[in-house]
């Protein structure tokens, strides 16, 4: 039965979150030496971007940032059909011995965040690398959890988090909503 | 399940607009991987492409097999001169044979127009058609398309003129086929012994001299003059194929604007375009072999379809 779409985070407590995950990034690097920030396509960038507009404006320091696109590094490219729209990876720094952090919107099977694993290491050897999430939604299928967490929520598997920001959607907010076939 | 440009690239006349932006948009991050250092990435493992090479070929052959090897594909070489076509085996058997070994795709490059397309109604396997006959060559006319885009944006309403040997060229067709559903207005100019009959019909403007189109144009992609043509008596001599069509910095400075100079290579310096004009500013003619590549492995990536009968088993696992 399709319910009403319920609200988890508004605008203003996605907000709060960003800059509570923003001072936790900083305290877990003890700083912001060697710091890169990387966002995975697509709402991950976005989000990265914010935090570290949050931390730049903090500091008073200019933090290094990337996109990373792990879609040519999924486990299911063999599987799936239509083929997946490859967005643009960006990240021009070297990692090698950096303190990596990794932004993503929703912490689900934690196979995106094997896939971005596996397609960092292409990029060089960092000396660290931390996860954040905005939501963790339970439901692992691979041994991979988050340093930094957002909002903890439990959702049924028929059930979907639908990350909404002002840059991609029009406005900022996080709802859980019934999956209709949504994958 | 066919992927979304179906099971075979054997030209652009068959896709539709769409379907030729899909591959240059997806192109576009594709170029990304090759300014890595470790420029690679797994999405092929396991795969096997036969790069099947009936025709002397250097850049294609490469560009394929870069783009094979970026994505992490295994992949043979078969070339005619050496393998049992030189012993009188026909087309078909050799792809059969190559497929009974158990392989994925098939890039062939044929003298005979149409090879591809016989071969792909024969075989499983995806065929990529890497130039046939005078047919087309559509990887070659998407990576012209693509260096295009990067300049100019749309290529809606934008004026390209494809100079010199039209009537045997494959790429001549690729580009009119490809840019006129974008939406580009598309001219040929070369000595009418040189451009196919009714060549009107596909939709494009004739210009008998090369100082009307360069006035006319965007952009020119200039063609390959291929030297065995004088022999058969398509041109008077060389030196005046150069003269009289030849593309000199001298002409271009005439022209009401600055035209983008395109060259499929291998370029004959001297003959259908000048050194100074190849190497000038307004040359991307480098910028169409790093594209060819972004480009094919574009093509690669949308060909290599998922196996439907593990769709299903794994739609459940993923989000």
């Amino acid at each position: 039965m399709p319910t009403k779409p319920t609200t988890v985070l508004d605008a203003r407590a996605l907000d709060r979150t960003l800059r509570r995950m923003a001072d936790q990034i900083i305290e877990l690097n003890a700083g912001c030496e060697n710091l890169v920030i990387v966002g995975i396509q697509r709402r991950g960038v976005q989000l990265a971007e914010r935090i570290v507009r949050i931390i730049e404006a903090q500091e008073g320091v200019t933090v290094a940032s990337g996109a990373l696109d792990i879609t040519l590094y999924r486990d299911d490219l063999q599987t799936v059909g239509p083929r997946p729209v490859v967005g643009a990876t960006s990240l021009p720094w070297t990692l090698d011995d950096q303190r990596v952090v990794i932004v993503d919107d929703v912490l689900y099977t934690g196979r995106t965040i094997r896939a971005a694993l596996d397609e960092l290491a292409d990029f060089g050897r960092p000396a660290r690398i931390a996860l954040a999430v905005l939501v963790d939604r339970g439901g692992r299928e691979l041994p991979i959890h988050a340093d930094i967490v957002g909002r903890r929520i439990d959702v049924a598997s028929d059930q979907r988090v639908d990350v909404m920001i002002e840059e991609l959607d029009g406005r900022d907010e996080v709802v859980v909503a019934t999956r209709d076939e949504e994958g | 399940m066919p992927g979304p440009l179906g099971k075979d690239l054997l030209g652009l006349a068959p896709l539709s607009a769409d379907q030729i932006r899909l591959v240059l948009d997806t192109a576009v991050p594709f170029r990304e991987i090759s300014e890595r250092t470790i420029k690679k990435v797994p999405t092929l493992r396991g795969a096997t492409i036969v790069n099947l090479f009936f025709e002397a070929s250097t850049r294609t052959r490469i560009s394929f097999e870069f783009a094979e090897k970026r994505l992490s594909a295994d992949t043979v070489n078969v070339a005619a001169a050496g393998s049992s076509v030189s012993k009188g085996e026909t087309l078909v058997d050799t792809a059969r044979n190559l497929e009974a070994m158990k392989i994925d795709m098939v890039v062939i490059r044929h003298s005979a127009s149409g090879a591809a397309r016989f071969l792909a109604e024969r075989i499983e396997s995806n065929v990529i058609n890497a130039g046939d006959g005078t047919n087309e060559h559509p990887t070659q006319g998407l990576l012209d398309m693509l260096t295009l885009r990067d300049r100019f944006g749309d290529l809606a309403g934008r004026k390209i003129c494809i100079v010199g040997d039209v009537l045997h060229s494959r790429v001549a067709r690729s580009n009119i086929w490809g840019l006129t559903k974008l939406g580009a207005e598309v001219a040929v100019c070369g000595p009418r012994s040189l451009l196919p009959n009714a060549i009107e019909e596909m939709g494009v403007t004739v210009f008998d001299r090369i100082e009307q189109a360069i006035e006319w144009a965007d952009a020119l992609n200039v063609l390959r003059l291929q030297l065995e043509r004088m022999q058969a008596g398509y041109i008077p001599s060389l030196r005046e194929y150069n003269r009289v069509f030849g593309v000199t910095s001298a002409r271009l400075e005439q022209a009401p604007r600055d035209l983008l100079i395109l060259h499929p290579g291998p370029m004959n310096r001297g003959v259908e375009i000048d050194s100074d004009v190849a190497d000038g500013p307004h040359s991307v003619i480098l910028d169409q072999v790093t594209n060819g590549v972004a480009v094919r492995m574009a093509v690669l990536y949308l060909l290599a379809g998922g196996k439907p009968e593990l769709a299903e088993a794994a739609k459940k696992g993923n989000a």
